[in-house]
């Protein structure tokens, strides 16, 4: 059997290695961005000069040849579901599949913004955008950020880098206050500002203007303010990147519609990663997430359904992290930027430092809902059980010094946490664990 | 003045700094007199060689090469001539070379030892300050900006030239101490003051060693002080490398004492178990004996008990000299590491061969020790043995390969590919210890820093982005994977020995 995957991205990839442990189908993995796998999430420590392009390979060259994945350096054009036929853009050739997979992951949004095609006007997704960025840095002095979000603020790390003046405009009153809690925001809102960017908040773009060649030159704002510029950031987020499957009889909503099975509606189609929507998303989740690790579940859950047994896609209870700027953020369950109803919502923050913790939790049962923790590394694994154990906000401030995922000496926070607790609740929590003397963490 | 421009000026006087340095080479005119003449050489050769060194009475040599080759070629003279008289007994073993050179330097090095020292290193030190402070004013974090981008990892020529600088240092402190006399010879003040006696070509190592070690471990403190455990550890380095590899053995020195860095330790240490170094020991008596002793329970139960608590890494990235180099003056570096498979494949046959190689020269030795015999079975001789160890490993391995190779393989070539040592903590910490680096869930998102600052050459990625733990011989533990990882996956922790994931 032939098993052809668009998109060599996470989801693709994964896909393609757990089918070859599973199984001795012939396997092809097409992709035109880059010949071989790499970590997107790695774009802007190649342009910081962090790593090189080589290192964000998620595998020795060799790797490709040995477990028998064929790499097609190629744009697939069009899709003939009838004959079972991938046509490709720069190549008369056509490859044929007996299953296709489709993993051809985001792009990013533009939303008809006059001169949003001039040159240095661009996005951050793909290595050809960071090939163009790379290109235009020179002639970089003062660069326009559109759009706050965690894409929007890396590519402004990244020019600040370079010493380039840059401004992000946010549409909102708060930095990414649509997914981030007020005290959050604020806090993230200082910590960029201290980084020299200038953040606008509420402010929209209305034009991009023409330096007469073509090149962008200015932005202009709603408030008809204008800001000279010589690169024009859109990170407005992303959509599903399948337009070129939008004549078939593939269904696509946000993205490729897909059911618990990953299957579309076209038999022995799928569809996984940033591109797929799904129908009936599991508890908690969203129908289109476009995040790293969920890709990766998602390849490993059909390479099962399609070697072995079919097996339906569960993610477990959300997580996720990322890093603004300094500071390390990760984030478990629900945590939403307004509360609903019957959640109580509990936080500590440190005095001068941006460390944060937040502890949402039902109401009436105490039953924890979801963590943010900004500047303190948590253990995944015991969020993951007090989540899905629905433990106790108390049981868990209790016991939190186990989820501590901090390296050695760093300081620790847990009693301010429980104390700063016990004050707003008029409660008498005691640590479980009071700190360990050296032996007996020797000897645990 | 911004950042970059203080910089600049640091780099400016860090390199008129070495410029004089290297000048102070030729600052000196050497002239040999009669008084250091028959001070310095043993009554029995004193006739003879003065005979052949005549010339060198009368006129005084402009620089130190002519001045070392005529006394190189004047010795040959004479341990010819005395070879022909049947006096081959007789001959010079151990060169006048180092100690009529030193004593007969006259002229500005000579007159102005002191003022050039404190000139000098005032001047690096001051550069190098320059240098690395003002990132003080950084907003703490990770700032690895423009590392590939720097000329020594974009083309190899700079990594090349500093190599090669590294590289002549290693071969003329072990290979030709008497052309950098001059160096000696501005030392001087601060080795009698430390020791009492005039510098050797070994305490001027250990004294620019220390130098390193501690400004560039500023570096260090300053470029990780939000992550306390860099921090800690960079201390600790700093401090085993001016107490315990630089100022103790010079204080035991000043007592009369047989000097010992008391923190290093056979395998590395392979001179431990040699006859002279025993010798020593036991005519020092008490103190010799807790010496020996200590130095024996150091890797006999020291290195199994503590690597199973901690990992090798109490030793490696804590107290080790090498090391402390390594993760001081070496940290610029650390991403050159080679991380191929290839590499990990080649490591695991070199180190343990040396491991070996150590095991079977150390016994060789002991045998003759104490058998008097100086070949085992008549055929394999131990003082050969000894000599090629000593030359082989003990010198250009550990020395002018394992540092000179910094700026183009990364800052722990030795320690990666040639340290016994390493090898033998590195068996104890794959098989028997409660070390491993562990993975935070499914946070891995493949960016690849953790593989790429490793100065070891693991392939760190390839265990996290599977949720694995990293349970490897070669991890020193520095803990730099985990302070580069963006998003928190890794933590080097001591956990019950059946809780790894791997
Ligand atoms: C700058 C940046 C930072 C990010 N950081 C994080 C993060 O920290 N954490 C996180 O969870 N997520 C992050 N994400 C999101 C994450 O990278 C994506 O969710 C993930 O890469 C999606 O993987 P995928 O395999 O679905 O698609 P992709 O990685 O987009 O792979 C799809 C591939 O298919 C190719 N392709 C598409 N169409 C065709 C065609 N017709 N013919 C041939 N090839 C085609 C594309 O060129 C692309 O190479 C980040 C994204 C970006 C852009
Ligand atoms: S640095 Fe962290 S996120 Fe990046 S590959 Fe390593 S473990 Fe994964
Ligand atoms: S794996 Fe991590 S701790 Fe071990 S040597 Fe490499 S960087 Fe240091």
């Amino acid at each position: 059997m032939h098993i052809a995957i668009i998109g060599n991205g996470i989801s693709g990839i994964t896909a393609a290695r757990h089918i070859r442990k599973l199984s001795d189908h012939k396997i092809s993995v097409i992709s035109s961005e880059t010949e071989h796998f790499y970590s997107r999430t790695a774009l802007m420590y190649i342009y910081m000069g962090h790593m090189k392009y080589e290192h964000t390979k998620g595998y020795e060259d060799w790797f490709w040849e040995k477990n028998r994945i064929d790499l097609v350096f190629n744009h697939v054009s069009s899709i003939d579901f009838k004959s079972k036929k991938l046509t490709f853009s720069n190549d008369s050739e056509s490859l044929t599949y007996d299953k296709l997979i489709i993993a051809t992951g985001s792009a990013p949004n533009k939303f008809g913004w006059p001169g949003q095609d001039l040159n240095g006007v661009q996005g951050l997704y793909s290595m050809q955008d960071l090939e163009k960025l790379e290109e235009l840095s020179p002639k970089i002095e003062h660069a326009v950020i559109v759009g706050g979000g965690l894409i929007g603020l890396e590519l402004a790390e990244m020019l600040k880098s370079r010493n380039k003046e840059v401004t992000m405009l946010v549409r909102e009153s708060s930095f990414w206050n649509g997914v981030l809690p007020a005290a959050e925001s604020e806090m993230l809102n200082e910590h960029i500002k201290e980084h020299h960017i200038d953040l606008r908040l509420n402010a929209e773009l209305s034009e991009i203007k023409d330096d007469g060649a073509g090149n962008a030159s200015a932005v202009v704002l709603k408030s008809e303010e204008t800001l000279d510029c010589q690169l024009v950031g859109l990170t407005v987020g992303v959509h599903a990147n399948v337009s070129f499957l939008k004549e078939t009889d593939l269904e696509i909503d946000r993205g490729i519609l897909v059911n618990e099975y990953l299957e579309t509606n076209i038999k022995d189609v799928y569809s996984i990663g940033d591109c797929c929507q799904h129908r009936n998303p599991p508890v908690g989740r969203r129908p289109t997430e476009q995040i790293w690790y969920t890709g990766k579940i998602m390849g490993e859950t059909l390479a099962k359904t399609i070697c072995s047994e079919p097996t339906k896609y569960e993610p477990g209870v959300f997580y996720n992290s990322a890093k603004f700027l300094d500071i390390e953020y990760q984030t478990y369950g629900t945590v939403l930027a307004k509360p609903e109803d019957n959640v109580e919502s509990f936080y500590w923050k440190h005095p001068e430092k941006h460390i944060l913790v937040r502890l949402n939790f039902d109401k009436s049962s105490k039953t924890i809902i979801g963590v943010n923790t900004f500047g303190i590394r948590m253990r995944h694994e015991v969020w993951d059980k007090w989540l899905s154990n629905n433990t106790s906000v108390e049981d868990i401030l209790i016991d939190l010094p186990k989820a501590n995922f901090d390296p050695e000496f760093f300081a620790t926070y847990e009693q301010d946490i429980i104390s700063h607790y016990n004050a707003t609740y008029g409660t008498d929590l005691k640590q479980k664990s009071p700190k360990k003397s050296f032996f007996s963490k020797l000897f645990n | 003045m911004n950042i970059n421009q203080i910089k600049n000026i640091g780099t400016v006087i860090i390199l008129s700094a070495m410029a004089l340095w290297i000048g102070i080479l030729f600052g000196n005119s050497f002239q040999l007199n009669e008084a250091t003449f028959n001070e310095t050489v043993a009554s029995e050769h004193r006739f003879l060689l003065k005979e052949k060194l005549a010339p060198a009475f009368e006129s005084k040599s402009s620089n130190v090469f002519s001045f070392t080759n005529k006394i190189v070629a004047a010795e040959a003279e004479v341990n010819k001539a005395l070879e022909a008289e049947g006096k081959g007994d007789m001959k010079i073993s151990n060169s006048y070379q180092m100690s009529l050179t030193k004593a007969s330097g006259v002229g500005f090095v000579s007159e102005n030892n002191l003022l050039l020292f404190f000139l000098v290193f005032g001047l690096l030190i001051f550069g190098t300050m320059l240098f690395v402070v003002p990132d003080i004013k950084k907003i703490p974090g990770i700032k690895n900006d423009g590392i590939f981008k720097h000329p020594v990892n974009k083309g190899k020529l700079l990594g090349i030239i500093l190599g090669s600088m590294f590289i002549s240092f290693y071969i003329l402190l072990y290979f030709f101490p008497q052309y950098i006399i001059n160096w000696l010879i501005v030392l001087d003040p601060l080795s009698k003051f430390m020791n009492g006696g005039l510098a050797s070509q070994w305490f001027l190592y250990g004294f620019l060693y220390t130098i390193a070690v501690l400004t560039m471990g500023i570096r260090m403190l300053i470029k990780y002080r939000h992550n306390k455990y860099q921090m800690v550890r960079t201390g600790s380095v700093m401090f085993f490398q001016l107490i315990f590899a630089f100022m103790i053995p010079e204080i035991l020195t000043k007592l009369n004492m047989p000097s010992a860095d008391l923190k290093n330790m056979w395998p590395l240490d392979y001179s431990f178990f040699f006859d002279y170094r025993i010798d020593q020991k036991i005519e020092a008596g008490t103190l010799g004996t807790f010496m020996f002793v200590w130095g024996i329970v150091l890797f006999a139960v020291g290195v199994p008990v503590l690597t199973y608590f901690f990992g090798k890494r109490w030793y490696c990235s804590w107290v080790c000299g090498c090391g402390g180099l390594a993760e001081t003056l070496g940290d610029p570096f650390r991403q050159l590491s080679n991380k191929k498979i290839k590499a990990w494949r080649f490591e695991r046959y070199s180190i343990h061969i040396v491991l070996v190689l150590a095991v079977v020269m150390t016994a060789g030795v002991l045998y003759t020790y104490f058998t008097g015999e100086p070949k085992i079975m008549g055929v394999l001789d131990t003082g050969t043995l000894r000599y090629y160890y000593g030359f082989g490993v003990g010198s250009i391995f550990s020395g002018v390969v394992g540092t000179g190779f910094y700026p183009i393989m990364g800052n722990r070539v030795w320690c990666r590919f040639g340290c016994p040592l390493a090898a033998y903590l590195g068996l104890v910490q794959r098989f028997k210890s409660r070390f491993r680096i562990t993975t935070n869930g499914g946070q891995c998102i493949s960016c690849g820093n953790c593989s790429t600052y490793c100065e070891q050459g693991i392939d760190v990625k390839w265990y996290a982005q599977r949720g694995q733990d990293i349970v490897r011989s070669s991890c020193v533990g520095c803990g730099i994977c985990s302070a580069v990882c963006p998003r928190g996956v890794l933590n080097l922790e001591n956990l019950a020995e059946d809780t790894k994931k791997i």
